[in-house]
Order: structure tokens, then C-alpha cells, then sequence
């Protein structure tokens, strides 16, 4: 487990140094003025490459090896079929893989570091009237369901396109209704939800289910 | 309020972020596969890693990544060359995607479907040429995403249109594009934006938006996201076609 924090800690840190690179770069290149505070920000740095480290091996032990077997499991045939019967599986059988899918959609996004640092940004900026909480819920919900219309998608086995051709109508009629203010908070959420937690899990329910769509929903429930 | 009740404080919320999980995990082991998780020693142990992590990267995040993307978007807009904010967007779209582990691994799964489809020779240099200057396409779009974000911030366009138009794009290139580009081009657009990126980014835009006249944080700021989630796909559609047809 040791030897697992140290590698990780070191690919989190190859990942941060370009961008580290990039800022400071032009801080000091470009503005030609030292980092406000620069011990305090570079603290933040290392904070954050350490929370990552251990976010993301915290995420191999707890998560990854139960949500990949259960996976599986809810999709043997032992478990579709209990009875035994031979009958060709129907998009039914698979009521706990969409169960499944839309609980881990939700509370895998509620726990996503990035939609934790638009929610806090968002906040900040709105004074107050979007409330951190309600925005991550929001957005949970979107996922949940965006997963497992995927799910379904896949069992059913209709083309991918259908779908992201009538999430992108809904994105467009709504942007027309909704307030505003919550137009480009709402685009943005898309982007933010499918990174560390939700895409390895979803993975193991061999989804493949594309982002955008998830975008779509996302905007959805968040305009609404 | 003295640090260790802030750092309780935040661990406690950290903690009451994992317990819809603790709560799906559980309700699916007892109730529907009726079994104890294995090895749950090391289940506990990676739940306490997962609060910590959360917990360090929150107060990362406050002091770190976003005062430093204000103070530079600040003081790039306040020097008032357009032509550094443009070159500091495209440099940070672009550097922080290149070095995007998600990207690397979709970028070699689609080298791997190409050679399958025989659309490419099998063969190792073949692979990684492939997958590299499929990494460089999505890459560049995403510098040219962000670029095209700024500018939009800097001329107060809507973003609706911009957005909107890059569906009609998406869909128009999805009817001509080959068959299995499809999906990678779809996926792409999900992996470009790291836990790293998004928190900078976001302070980018709203530090512009809130240091230039007339922009509003709210209206303006938000966006560069959804600009580096769609330009990844139009890129890699046109990328396929190119390459695969």
C-alpha cells in the first residue's frame, strides 16, 4: 500500500509540473512580479497533489474492487435469471443494473473533487444564491439519470447518436427558457463530472455511455 | 477558530461526502447480492484516504489554485495585452491536456480499435503515431477552446450561439465521420478537463470576467469548461476522417 501512495503521489506530480510550469512561467516571465504570497500558494500545490494521492488510492482499496464485482455480478445470468429459465434476457432483467447505475452515477458525483471546486467558485461569484450543496445535488441527480439512460442504451443497443441528437434539442429549447445567470454554470457541469471517480466505475458496468450526454442531463436538471 | 477545529470541520464534511457511497455500496452487498464485502480491513482504510484526500485538496484548492489563477488572469487583464492573455490561454488549455493521463489512455485504446478495424498497420510505430498525434489534435483544441473562451469574456459575446453552433458542428461531422471514431470523439471531450484544470480554469474565467468593465462573473466567467469539453470532439471527428478514411 506504501509503494501504491508513492506512485501515485509521483504520476499526481508529473501531472501538476506543466501546469505549475505554465503559471509560474508567466508570472515571473511575463508579468516579471513575484506570486502574492508564494509560500502559501506553493503550500496549496503540494496540498492538493497530496489530497489527490490520497483521494485517488483511498478510491482503489474502498470503491473500485466492490464496484467492479458488483458490476459483474448484477449482470451474470445466474443473477438475471434466478429460476434458471433460457429465455433471451429483455431490457427488464436488468432493473438492478439500472438501479445500480443511477445510485452510483449520484453518489460518485457528490463526492467528485471538481464539481466540489465549481460549487465552491459558483457560489463565491452568485453571493450566495447558488448554494454549493444544491448545485452538487443537481448535477448528482443529471449523472444518475444520464447513466442510466446509457445502461439502457446499451442493453437495448440503439445507435448512440439518437440520443445525444435529443439531449442536444432539450439543451436548446431550455437555454431559451431558463434564467440567464445559470446558462454557462450549466454548460460548464457537464464537463466537470466525468473524471476520477465516476468513469472507472462506470467503466466496470462497461457503459461507454459518452460524456455530452451526461452534459446534457446535467443542464437539465440544473436549469430546471 | 483554532486550526485543528477547522481541519475537523472540514474532514467531517469531507466524511459526509462519501456516505451516499457508503450507503449504495451497503445497500447492494445486503440487500440485492446478499453478501460481506471482501477484505473489508482494506475498504475502512481506503475510506479514511478518500476524507483525507478530499479534505487536503479543498484547502489546496482555496489556497493555491484559485488565488493563483485571479491573480493571474488579474493582472494579465490589468496589463492589458490581449496578446499575452491569448498565448497564456492557448499555453494552459494545451500544457494541461498533453499531460492528461485520462486522455493517454483513451488516446492508446482508440490506436488499438484503429489497428483492429485494420484502419492502421498493427504494429507498434504505427500504434503510437496514432495515438500521439491523436493526443496533440485534442490538445490543441483544447488550447484554441479556452482561447475562444477568453475571447468570448474579453468581447461579452453570448454563449448560447457559440455552444449551440458547436452541436450543429458535432452533429453534421458525427453523419460523415467513420464509424468507430464515433465514440472516442464523444469521449474525448469528458476527459480533457482534470481534477487540476477545472478548479484553475474556472478561477480564469471569473477572474477575467470580474477585472474587466461591464463583464459580469456570473454571465461571462463560467464557460471555459464547456468550450474544452466540445471543441475535443469536433477535432478528433475531423481527426478520423482524415486519417481513417
Amino acid at each position: 500500500m506504501f509503494n501504491e501512495l508513492i506512485g501515485t503521489l509521483l504520476l499526481t506530480a508529473r501531472d501538476v509540473i506543466p501546469i505549475a510550469v505554465i503559471l509560474f512561467g508567466f508570472q515571473l516571465g511575463v508579468l516579471k512580479r513575484p506570486v502574492n504570497q508564494w509560500r502559501r500558494v506553493l503550500l496549496g500545490f503540494v496540498y492538493v497533489i497530496i489530497g489527490l494521492t490520497f483521494f485517488l488510492v483511498g478510491l482503489q482499496l474502498a470503491l473500485f474492487p466492490i464496484g467492479e464485482s458488483m458490476a459483474n455480478q448484477l449482470t451474470t445470468s445466474e443473477f438475471l435469471h434466478p429460476n434458471g429459465s433460457k429465455a433471451p434476457f429483455i431490457w427488464q432483467d436488468y432493473f438492478w443494473v439500472y438501479v445500480f447505475a443511477a445510485a452510483i452515477g449520484f453518489s460518485t458525483t457528490i463526492a467528485e473533487p471538481s464539481l466540489i471546486a465549481v460549487a465552491i467558485k459558483a457560489n463565491q461569484v452568485s453571493a450566495g444564491t447558488i448554494g454549493i450543496q444544491g448545485l452538487r445535488i443537481s448535477v448528482a441527480f443529471g449523472v444518475a439519470i444520464g447513466i442510466t439512460l446509457g445502461c439502457f442504451r446499451i442493453v437495448v443497443g440503439d445507435p448512440i447518436h439518437y440520443y445525444i441528437m435529443a439531449g442536444y434539442v432539450i439543451v436548446v429549447i431550455q437555454t431559451f427558457y431558463a434564467p440567464k445567470m445559470i446558462i454557462p454554470l450549466a454548460y460548464d457541469s457537464g464537463g466537470v463530472t466525468t473524471s476520477t471517480v465516476t468513469v472507472p466505475l462506470v467503466a466496470a458496468l462497461a457503459l461507454g455511455l459518452p460524456p455530452t450526454l451526461k452534459a446534457v442531463i446535467h443542464s437539465l436538471t440544473a436549469l430546471v | 477558530m483554532s486550526a485543528i477545529a477547522k481541519l475537523m470541520q472540514a474532514m467531517l464534511a469531507s466524511f459526509k461526502d462519501l456516505i451516499p457511497i457508503i450507503l449504495v455500496v451497503s445497500f447492494f452487498e445486503i440487500f440485492v447480492l446478499h453478501q460481506a464485502p471482501a477484505e473489508l480491513g482494506s475498504i475502512l482504510i481506503g475510506l479514511v484516504f478518500i476524507v483525507l484526500g478530499l479534505t487536503f485538496f479543498v484547502f489546496g484548492l482555496e489556497m493555491g489554485l484559485f488565488p493563483i489563477g485571479e491573480s493571474l488572469a488579474e493582472a494579465l487583464a490589468r496589463k492589458g495585452s490581449v496578446f499575452w492573455l491569448v498565448i497564456f490561454s492557448f499555453s494552459l488549455g494545451f500544457g494541461t491536456t498533453l499531460a492528461e493521463p485520462a486522455l493517454t489512455a483513451v488516446a492508446n485504446e482508440a490506436a488499438q480499435v484503429a489497428a483492429n478495424a485494420r484502419a492502421i498497420e498493427a504494429n507498434e510505430q504505427a500504434m503510437s503515431t496514432y495515438a500521439m498525434g491523436l493526443r496533440i489534435t485534442v490538445a490543441i483544441s483544447v488550447g484554441l477552446a479556452i482561447l475562444l473562451g477568453v475571447v468570448r469574456i474579453l468581447k461579452g459575446w453570448p454563449i448560447h450561439y457559440l455552444i449551440i453552433g458547436g452541436y450543429i458542428i458535432v452533429m453534421i461531422l458525427t453523419s460523415f465521420a467513420p464509424a468507430n471514431i464515433i465514440g472516442i470523439a464523444y469521449d474525448s471531450g469528458g476527459v480533457t478537463t482534470s481534477t487540476i484544470t477545472v478548479p484553475l480554469v474556472t478561477a480564469l474565467g471569473v477572474g477575467l470576467a470580474s477585472v474587466i468593465k461591464g463583464r459580469n462573473p456570473m454571465l461571462d466567467g463560467f464557460g471555459l469548461i464547456a468550450f474544452a469539453s466540445l471543441s475535443p470532439m469536433i477535432f478528433v471527428l475531423i481527426y478520423g476522417m482524415v486519417f481513417l478514411n
